[in-house]
Protein backbone atom coordinates (compact mmCIF):
# COMPACT_ATOMS: atom_id res chain seq x y z
CA UNK A 1 0.00 0.00 0.00
CA UNK A 2 1.53 3.57 0.06
CA UNK A 3 2.67 2.49 3.55
CA UNK A 4 4.84 5.64 2.64
CA UNK A 5 3.39 8.50 5.13
CA UNK A 6 3.70 11.73 4.24
CA UNK A 7 5.93 14.27 5.80
CA UNK A 8 3.83 16.58 8.23
CA UNK A 9 4.19 20.28 7.50
CA UNK A 10 6.92 21.91 9.59
CA UNK A 11 8.96 18.55 10.25
CA UNK A 12 11.86 17.64 8.39
CA UNK A 13 11.61 14.76 6.39
CA UNK A 14 15.16 13.64 6.88
CA UNK A 15 15.47 10.06 8.45
CA UNK A 16 17.61 9.23 11.29
CA UNK A 17 19.80 6.52 10.35
CA UNK A 18 23.31 5.56 12.42
CA UNK A 19 21.81 4.37 15.67
CA UNK A 20 24.84 3.08 17.72
CA UNK A 21 23.69 0.07 19.13
CA UNK A 22 24.84 -1.61 21.30
CA UNK A 23 23.57 -5.22 20.70
CA UNK A 24 25.57 -7.38 18.70
CA UNK A 25 22.94 -8.10 15.66
CA UNK A 26 22.56 -11.67 13.98
CA UNK A 27 24.75 -12.07 10.99
CA UNK A 28 23.44 -11.47 6.88
CA UNK A 29 23.24 -14.20 4.91
CA UNK A 30 21.68 -14.02 1.01
CA UNK A 31 19.49 -16.64 0.45
CA UNK A 32 19.03 -18.65 -3.20
CA UNK A 33 16.28 -20.84 -4.64
CA UNK A 34 15.53 -23.56 -6.94
CA UNK A 35 12.64 -22.95 -7.86
CA UNK A 36 12.05 -26.24 -9.85
CA UNK A 37 14.76 -29.25 -10.56
CA UNK A 38 16.25 -28.40 -13.87
CA UNK A 39 17.00 -24.55 -13.22
CA UNK A 40 20.13 -22.57 -11.35
CA UNK A 41 19.56 -20.83 -7.97
CA UNK A 42 18.62 -17.89 -7.85
CA UNK A 43 19.15 -15.39 -5.46
CA UNK A 44 16.19 -14.05 -3.78
CA UNK A 45 17.20 -11.71 -0.62
CA UNK A 46 18.66 -11.72 2.60
CA UNK A 47 18.16 -12.48 6.26
CA UNK A 48 19.46 -12.65 9.40
CA UNK A 49 20.48 -15.57 11.71
CA UNK A 50 22.67 -16.74 14.49
CA UNK A 51 23.78 -20.05 12.77
CA UNK A 52 23.61 -21.89 9.37
CA UNK A 53 20.99 -24.03 10.35
CA UNK A 54 18.53 -21.40 11.75
CA UNK A 55 19.37 -19.46 8.71
CA UNK A 56 18.15 -22.29 6.50
CA UNK A 57 14.76 -22.60 8.43
CA UNK A 58 14.35 -18.99 8.26
CA UNK A 59 14.88 -18.94 4.52
CA UNK A 60 12.57 -21.91 4.68
CA UNK A 61 9.97 -19.96 6.24
CA UNK A 62 9.98 -16.73 4.50
CA UNK A 63 10.73 -17.75 1.07
CA UNK A 64 9.32 -20.78 0.41
CA UNK A 65 6.11 -21.14 1.75
CA UNK A 66 3.98 -21.71 -1.29
CA UNK A 67 6.79 -24.50 -2.82
CA UNK A 68 8.61 -22.00 -4.57
CA UNK A 69 11.83 -24.05 -3.82
CA UNK A 70 12.79 -27.73 -4.90
CA UNK A 71 17.02 -26.73 -3.03
CA UNK A 72 17.89 -23.63 -0.60
CA UNK A 73 21.66 -22.28 -0.14
CA UNK A 74 22.10 -20.14 2.47
CA UNK A 75 25.82 -18.01 2.47
CA UNK A 76 27.03 -15.04 4.94
CA UNK A 77 26.93 -12.40 3.42
CA UNK A 78 30.50 -11.21 4.33
CA UNK A 79 31.64 -14.81 1.95
CA UNK A 80 30.86 -13.06 -1.23
CA UNK A 81 33.15 -11.48 -2.87
CA UNK A 82 32.92 -9.04 -6.13
CA UNK A 83 34.11 -6.45 -8.69
CA UNK A 84 32.60 -2.55 -8.13
CA UNK A 85 30.34 -1.57 -11.28
CA UNK A 86 32.91 0.99 -11.91
CA UNK A 87 35.77 -1.94 -11.93
CA UNK A 88 33.96 -4.38 -13.82
CA UNK A 89 34.24 -2.83 -17.27
CA UNK A 90 38.04 -3.02 -17.22
CA UNK A 91 37.49 -7.05 -16.94
CA UNK A 92 34.46 -7.32 -19.24
CA UNK A 93 35.47 -7.66 -22.93
CA UNK A 94 33.82 -5.01 -25.17
CA UNK A 95 31.99 -5.61 -27.72
CA UNK A 96 34.93 -5.18 -30.44
CA UNK A 97 35.77 -8.45 -30.57
CA UNK A 98 32.56 -9.12 -32.24
CA UNK A 99 33.71 -12.20 -34.31
CA UNK A 100 33.02 -14.02 -31.32
CA UNK A 101 29.15 -13.79 -32.21
CA UNK A 102 27.44 -16.01 -34.27
CA UNK A 103 25.36 -13.74 -36.23
CA UNK A 104 28.48 -11.46 -37.56
CA UNK A 105 29.07 -14.88 -39.92
CA UNK A 106 26.97 -14.65 -43.36
CA UNK A 107 25.99 -18.00 -44.61
CA UNK A 108 23.59 -18.26 -47.52
CA UNK A 109 20.22 -18.93 -47.22
CA UNK A 110 20.58 -21.55 -49.11
CA UNK A 111 22.61 -24.00 -46.77
CA UNK A 112 19.27 -23.85 -44.77
CA UNK A 113 19.48 -23.47 -40.76
CA UNK A 114 22.49 -23.29 -39.23
CA UNK B 1 30.65 9.55 -18.06
CA UNK B 2 30.54 10.79 -14.63
CA UNK B 3 28.96 8.78 -11.86
CA UNK B 4 25.93 11.16 -11.96
CA UNK B 5 25.42 10.83 -15.77
CA UNK B 6 25.59 7.15 -15.41
CA UNK B 7 23.13 7.27 -12.51
CA UNK B 8 20.71 9.43 -14.81
CA UNK B 9 21.19 7.10 -17.53
CA UNK B 10 20.47 3.77 -16.26
CA UNK B 11 17.30 5.54 -14.72
CA UNK B 12 16.22 7.21 -18.01
CA UNK B 13 16.60 3.90 -19.68
CA UNK B 14 14.49 1.96 -17.63
CA UNK B 15 17.10 -0.07 -16.30
CA UNK B 16 16.78 -0.50 -12.25
CA UNK B 17 19.95 0.38 -10.17
CA UNK B 18 21.50 -1.82 -7.70
CA UNK B 19 22.77 -1.34 -4.28
CA UNK B 20 26.80 -1.41 -5.46
CA UNK B 21 25.80 1.63 -8.02
CA UNK B 22 26.66 5.42 -7.18
CA UNK B 23 23.52 6.95 -6.08
CA UNK B 24 22.73 10.14 -5.36
CA UNK B 25 22.79 10.61 -1.71
CA UNK B 26 19.19 12.34 -2.17
CA UNK B 27 18.06 9.41 -3.90
CA UNK B 28 19.55 6.87 -1.05
CA UNK B 29 17.60 8.82 1.78
CA UNK B 30 14.21 9.06 -0.10
CA UNK B 31 14.63 5.10 -0.66
CA UNK B 32 15.42 4.26 2.71
CA UNK B 33 12.89 6.20 4.11
CA UNK B 34 10.29 4.39 1.73
CA UNK B 35 11.21 1.44 2.50
CA UNK B 36 11.65 1.68 5.91
CA UNK B 37 8.07 2.94 6.39
CA UNK B 38 6.75 0.25 4.15
CA UNK B 39 8.57 -2.62 6.24
CA UNK B 40 7.32 -1.23 9.51
CA UNK B 41 3.93 -0.87 8.13
CA UNK B 42 4.05 -4.61 7.60
CA UNK B 43 5.34 -5.51 10.82
CA UNK B 44 2.55 -3.59 13.03
CA UNK B 45 0.00 -4.96 10.06
CA UNK B 46 -0.16 -8.14 11.92
CA UNK B 47 -1.32 -6.56 15.50
CA UNK B 48 -5.56 -5.68 13.71
CA UNK B 49 -5.31 -8.97 12.22
CA UNK B 50 -3.53 -10.92 14.58
CA UNK B 51 -6.42 -9.80 17.25
CA UNK B 52 -8.59 -11.90 15.40
CA UNK B 53 -6.70 -15.45 14.88
CA UNK B 54 -8.05 -16.61 18.07
CA UNK B 55 -12.17 -15.80 17.41
CA UNK B 56 -12.26 -17.20 13.84
CA UNK B 57 -15.63 -18.00 13.11
CA UNK B 58 -13.67 -21.56 12.01
CA UNK B 59 -10.84 -23.65 11.43
CA UNK B 60 -10.15 -23.11 8.13
CA UNK B 61 -11.07 -19.20 8.70
CA UNK B 62 -8.17 -19.30 11.59
CA UNK B 63 -5.50 -21.26 9.17
CA UNK B 64 -6.33 -18.23 6.52
CA UNK B 65 -5.86 -15.86 9.29
CA UNK B 66 -2.34 -17.03 10.48
CA UNK B 67 -1.11 -17.88 6.78
CA UNK B 68 -2.02 -14.12 5.94
CA UNK B 69 -0.65 -12.68 9.21
CA UNK B 70 2.43 -14.82 8.69
CA UNK B 71 2.83 -13.47 4.90
CA UNK B 72 3.06 -10.17 6.42
CA UNK B 73 6.15 -10.78 8.63
CA UNK B 74 7.63 -12.27 5.52
CA UNK B 75 6.72 -9.27 3.45
CA UNK B 76 8.26 -7.16 6.36
CA UNK B 77 11.45 -9.12 6.07
CA UNK B 78 11.50 -8.62 2.46
CA UNK B 79 11.67 -5.07 2.31
CA UNK B 80 14.15 -4.75 5.35
CA UNK B 81 16.20 -7.25 3.50
CA UNK B 82 16.13 -4.64 0.39
CA UNK B 83 16.47 -1.83 2.90
CA UNK B 84 19.74 -3.46 3.92
CA UNK B 85 21.51 -3.22 0.95
CA UNK B 86 21.32 0.74 0.89
CA UNK B 87 24.05 0.16 4.37
CA UNK B 88 21.23 0.10 7.18
CA UNK B 89 20.93 -2.13 9.51
CA UNK B 90 17.88 -4.16 10.64
CA UNK B 91 17.73 -3.91 14.20
CA UNK B 92 18.82 0.17 13.74
CA UNK B 93 16.17 0.98 12.00
CA UNK B 94 13.33 -1.29 14.36
CA UNK B 95 14.42 0.79 16.84
CA UNK B 96 13.98 3.92 15.54
CA UNK B 97 10.22 2.31 14.75
CA UNK B 98 10.51 1.67 19.10
CA UNK B 99 11.10 5.08 19.64
CA UNK B 100 8.40 7.02 17.54
CA UNK B 101 10.76 8.43 15.53
CA UNK B 102 9.84 6.40 12.30
CA UNK B 103 6.42 6.09 11.18
CA UNK B 104 4.32 3.28 9.69
CA UNK B 105 0.91 3.48 7.44
CA UNK B 106 -1.97 5.53 9.81
CA UNK B 107 -4.37 2.25 8.46
CA UNK B 108 -3.09 0.62 10.83
CA UNK B 109 -3.74 2.89 13.76
CA UNK B 110 -7.77 1.83 13.26
CA UNK B 111 -9.01 -1.11 15.80
CA UNK B 112 -11.07 -3.79 14.33
CA UNK B 113 -13.76 -4.11 15.93
CA UNK B 114 -15.97 -6.85 14.40
CA UNK B 115 -14.85 -10.09 12.18
CA UNK B 116 -16.19 -8.44 8.76
CA UNK B 117 -13.12 -5.91 9.61
CA UNK B 118 -10.82 -8.70 8.89
CA UNK B 119 -12.78 -9.34 5.56
CA UNK B 120 -12.70 -5.47 5.09
CA UNK B 121 -9.26 -5.40 5.05
CA UNK B 122 -8.43 -7.55 2.96
CA UNK B 123 -10.43 -6.31 0.48
CA UNK B 124 -9.98 -2.49 0.78
CA UNK B 125 -6.93 -2.41 2.65
CA UNK B 126 -5.32 -5.42 0.24
CA UNK B 127 -6.60 -3.97 -2.53
CA UNK B 128 -5.26 -0.15 -2.08
CA UNK B 129 -1.91 -1.55 -1.28
CA UNK B 130 -1.97 -4.05 -4.42
CA UNK B 131 -2.66 -1.06 -6.61
CA UNK B 132 0.59 1.05 -5.22
CA UNK B 133 2.35 -2.03 -4.76
CA UNK B 134 1.88 -3.23 -8.60
CA UNK B 135 3.24 0.71 -9.41
CA UNK B 136 6.27 -0.29 -7.07
CA UNK B 137 7.26 -3.04 -9.44
CA UNK B 138 8.38 -0.92 -11.74
CA UNK B 139 10.32 1.45 -9.16
CA UNK B 140 13.73 1.94 -10.15
CA UNK B 141 15.44 0.67 -7.12
CA UNK B 142 16.15 -3.10 -8.24
CA UNK B 143 15.91 -5.02 -4.95
CA UNK B 144 12.78 -2.82 -3.86
CA UNK B 145 11.37 -3.47 -7.25
CA UNK B 146 12.23 -7.36 -6.85
CA UNK B 147 10.64 -7.20 -3.33
CA UNK B 148 7.44 -5.99 -4.57
CA UNK B 149 7.21 -8.72 -7.03
CA UNK B 150 6.80 -11.06 -4.43
CA UNK B 151 4.59 -9.24 -2.48
CA UNK B 152 2.37 -8.40 -5.11
CA UNK B 153 1.63 -12.70 -5.60
CA UNK B 154 0.96 -13.43 -1.89
CA UNK B 155 -1.04 -9.85 -1.51
CA UNK B 156 -3.78 -11.26 -4.10
CA UNK B 157 -4.60 -13.97 -1.97
CA UNK B 158 -4.76 -11.81 0.93
CA UNK B 159 -7.65 -9.32 -1.36
CA UNK B 160 -9.42 -12.80 -2.35
CA UNK B 161 -9.88 -14.19 1.09
CA UNK B 162 -11.24 -11.00 2.19
CA UNK B 163 -13.58 -10.90 -0.51
CA UNK B 164 -15.14 -14.06 -0.14
CA UNK B 165 -15.54 -13.91 3.70
CA UNK B 166 -17.70 -10.82 3.00
CA UNK B 167 -19.07 -12.68 0.20
CA UNK B 168 -20.25 -15.03 2.69
CA UNK B 169 -21.57 -12.54 5.23
CA UNK B 170 -23.56 -10.55 2.73
CA UNK B 171 -25.42 -13.31 1.75
CA UNK B 172 -25.95 -14.64 5.49
CA UNK B 173 -28.34 -13.16 7.62
CA UNK B 174 -29.47 -9.32 8.21
CA UNK B 175 -26.85 -9.53 11.11
CA UNK B 176 -24.21 -10.33 9.04
CA UNK B 177 -25.26 -8.33 6.61
CA UNK B 178 -24.98 -5.39 8.59
CA UNK B 179 -21.94 -6.34 10.30
CA UNK B 180 -19.96 -6.48 6.78
CA UNK B 181 -21.78 -3.02 5.94
CA UNK B 182 -20.75 -1.42 9.41
CA UNK B 183 -17.13 -2.57 8.76
CA UNK B 184 -17.28 -0.50 5.17
CA UNK B 185 -18.62 2.54 6.83
CA UNK B 186 -15.38 2.29 9.27
CA UNK B 187 -13.11 1.61 7.02
CA UNK B 188 -13.45 3.27 3.48
CA UNK B 189 -12.26 6.84 4.60
CA UNK B 190 -9.44 5.74 6.08
CA UNK B 191 -8.80 2.92 2.77
CA UNK B 192 -8.61 6.26 0.66
CA UNK B 193 -6.09 8.29 2.85
CA UNK B 194 -3.86 5.23 2.20
CA UNK B 195 -2.78 7.18 -1.02
CA UNK B 196 -1.48 9.86 0.81
CA UNK B 197 -2.48 14.20 0.62
CA UNK B 198 -3.81 15.48 -2.82
CA UNK B 199 -0.79 15.55 -5.47
CA UNK B 200 -0.76 19.36 -5.24
CA UNK B 201 0.02 19.17 -1.07
CA UNK B 202 2.38 16.22 -1.77
CA UNK B 203 5.60 17.36 -0.93
CA UNK B 204 8.05 14.65 -2.56
CA UNK B 205 5.86 13.30 -5.31
CA UNK B 206 7.61 14.93 -8.23
CA UNK B 207 11.20 14.22 -6.93
CA UNK B 208 10.59 10.57 -6.69
CA UNK B 209 8.45 10.39 -9.92
CA UNK B 210 11.62 12.01 -11.77
CA UNK B 211 13.83 9.28 -9.97
CA UNK B 212 11.02 6.81 -11.10
CA UNK B 213 10.58 5.65 -7.58
CA UNK B 214 7.19 6.23 -7.94
CA UNK B 215 5.10 5.93 -11.15
CA UNK B 216 1.88 7.18 -10.33
CA UNK B 217 0.55 10.17 -8.60
CA UNK B 218 -0.90 9.58 -5.33
CA UNK B 219 -4.47 10.88 -7.00
CA UNK B 220 -4.31 8.52 -9.80
CA UNK B 221 -3.84 5.64 -7.81
CA UNK B 222 -7.05 6.42 -4.90
CA UNK B 223 -9.26 7.10 -8.33
CA UNK B 224 -7.97 3.86 -9.78
CA UNK B 225 -8.62 2.07 -6.68
CA UNK B 226 -12.26 4.04 -6.39
CA UNK B 227 -12.75 2.74 -9.61
CA UNK B 228 -12.46 -0.79 -8.91
CA UNK B 229 -14.05 -1.11 -5.76
CA UNK B 230 -17.52 0.13 -6.51
CA UNK B 231 -18.54 -2.48 -8.55
CA UNK B 232 -17.33 -4.86 -5.96
CA UNK B 233 -19.29 -3.38 -3.35
CA UNK B 234 -22.51 -3.42 -5.55
CA UNK B 235 -22.04 -7.04 -6.18
CA UNK B 236 -21.88 -7.47 -2.46
CA UNK B 237 -25.20 -5.14 -1.95
CA UNK B 238 -23.37 -2.53 0.40
CA UNK B 239 -23.20 0.89 -0.19
CA UNK B 240 -20.29 3.04 0.23
CA UNK B 241 -20.50 5.83 2.70
CA UNK B 242 -19.87 8.68 0.38
CA UNK B 243 -22.85 10.70 -0.86
CA UNK B 244 -20.65 12.64 -3.29
CA UNK B 245 -20.09 9.21 -5.50
CA UNK B 246 -21.67 9.21 -8.61
CA UNK B 247 -20.27 7.77 -12.00
CA UNK B 248 -18.73 10.33 -13.94
CA UNK B 249 -19.71 9.73 -17.46
CA UNK B 250 -17.41 12.75 -18.90
CA UNK B 251 -14.34 11.89 -17.39
CA UNK B 252 -15.06 8.15 -17.70
CA UNK B 253 -14.43 7.71 -13.61
CA UNK B 254 -16.21 8.04 -10.80
CA UNK B 255 -16.58 11.06 -8.39
CA UNK B 256 -16.06 10.95 -4.79
CA UNK B 257 -16.05 13.44 -1.56
CA UNK B 258 -13.87 14.59 0.10
CA UNK B 259 -11.16 12.93 2.68
CA UNK B 260 -11.51 14.73 5.88
CA UNK B 261 -7.52 15.85 5.99
CA UNK B 262 -7.98 17.27 9.73
CA UNK B 263 -8.28 13.66 10.46
CA UNK B 264 -5.94 12.25 8.24
CA UNK B 265 -2.90 14.56 9.70
CA UNK B 266 -4.29 14.00 13.19
CA UNK B 267 -3.56 10.23 13.38
CA UNK B 268 -0.15 10.67 10.94
CA UNK B 269 0.61 13.06 14.05
CA UNK B 270 0.18 10.22 16.58
CA UNK B 271 -3.06 10.91 17.54
CA UNK B 272 -5.78 8.24 16.04
CA UNK B 273 -7.50 5.48 18.36
CA UNK B 274 -4.83 2.81 18.58
CA UNK B 275 -1.13 4.42 17.37
CA UNK B 276 0.36 4.23 21.98
CA UNK B 277 -0.97 0.75 21.66
CA UNK B 278 0.41 -0.70 18.19
CA UNK B 279 4.13 0.95 19.59
CA UNK B 280 3.38 -0.56 22.96
CA UNK B 281 2.80 -4.30 21.69
CA UNK B 282 5.72 -4.44 19.30
CA UNK B 283 8.10 -3.04 21.95
CA UNK B 284 6.82 -5.81 24.23
CA UNK B 285 6.97 -8.43 21.62
CA UNK B 286 10.91 -7.38 20.80
CA UNK B 287 11.66 -7.05 24.54
CA UNK B 288 10.44 -10.61 25.43
CA UNK B 289 11.88 -11.96 22.78
CA UNK B 290 15.27 -11.66 24.24
CA UNK B 291 16.09 -14.54 25.18
CA UNK B 292 15.40 -16.56 22.20
CA UNK B 293 17.87 -13.83 20.23
CA UNK B 294 20.29 -14.45 23.07
CA UNK B 295 19.94 -18.34 23.30
CA UNK B 296 20.33 -18.42 19.43
CA UNK B 297 23.73 -16.38 19.82
CA UNK B 298 25.19 -18.71 22.38
CA UNK B 299 24.13 -21.51 20.96
CA UNK B 300 26.13 -20.82 17.86
CA UNK B 301 28.90 -20.04 19.55
CA UNK B 302 29.06 -22.70 21.72
CA UNK B 303 28.91 -24.69 18.28
CA UNK B 304 31.76 -22.38 16.43
CA UNK B 305 34.02 -23.09 19.57
CA UNK B 306 33.39 -27.37 19.75
CA UNK B 307 34.20 -27.26 16.20
CA UNK B 308 37.30 -25.33 16.54
CA UNK B 309 38.22 -27.99 19.22
CA UNK B 310 37.56 -31.07 17.04
CA UNK B 311 39.68 -29.16 14.20
CA UNK B 312 42.42 -28.90 16.48
CA UNK B 313 42.69 -31.99 17.86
Amino acid sequence: MTYEVPVVPGESADIDEGLDLSTEAWPLWEVFVRARRGLSHVHLGSLHAADPESALQNARDVYTRRGEGASLWVVRSSEIHSFDPEEISDFVEANEKVYRLATTYDIPDEVGHM
Amino acid sequence: MSPDERFDAIVSAEEKVEPADWMPEAYRKTLIRQIAQHAHSEVIGMQPEGNWIARAPTLHRKAILMAKVQDEAGHGLYLYSAAETLGVNRDELQELLHQGRHKYSSIFNYPTLSWADIGTIGWLVDGAAITNQVMLTRCSFGPYARAMVRICKEESFHQRQGYEALIRLCSGSPDQKAMAQDALDRWWWPSLMMFGPHDTDSTHTEQSMNWKIKRVSNDDLRQQFVDMTVPQADYLGLTIPDPDLRWNEERGHFDFGEIDWDEFWAVVKGNGPMNRDRIEHKVRAWEEGAWVREAATAYAAKKTAAATVAGAA
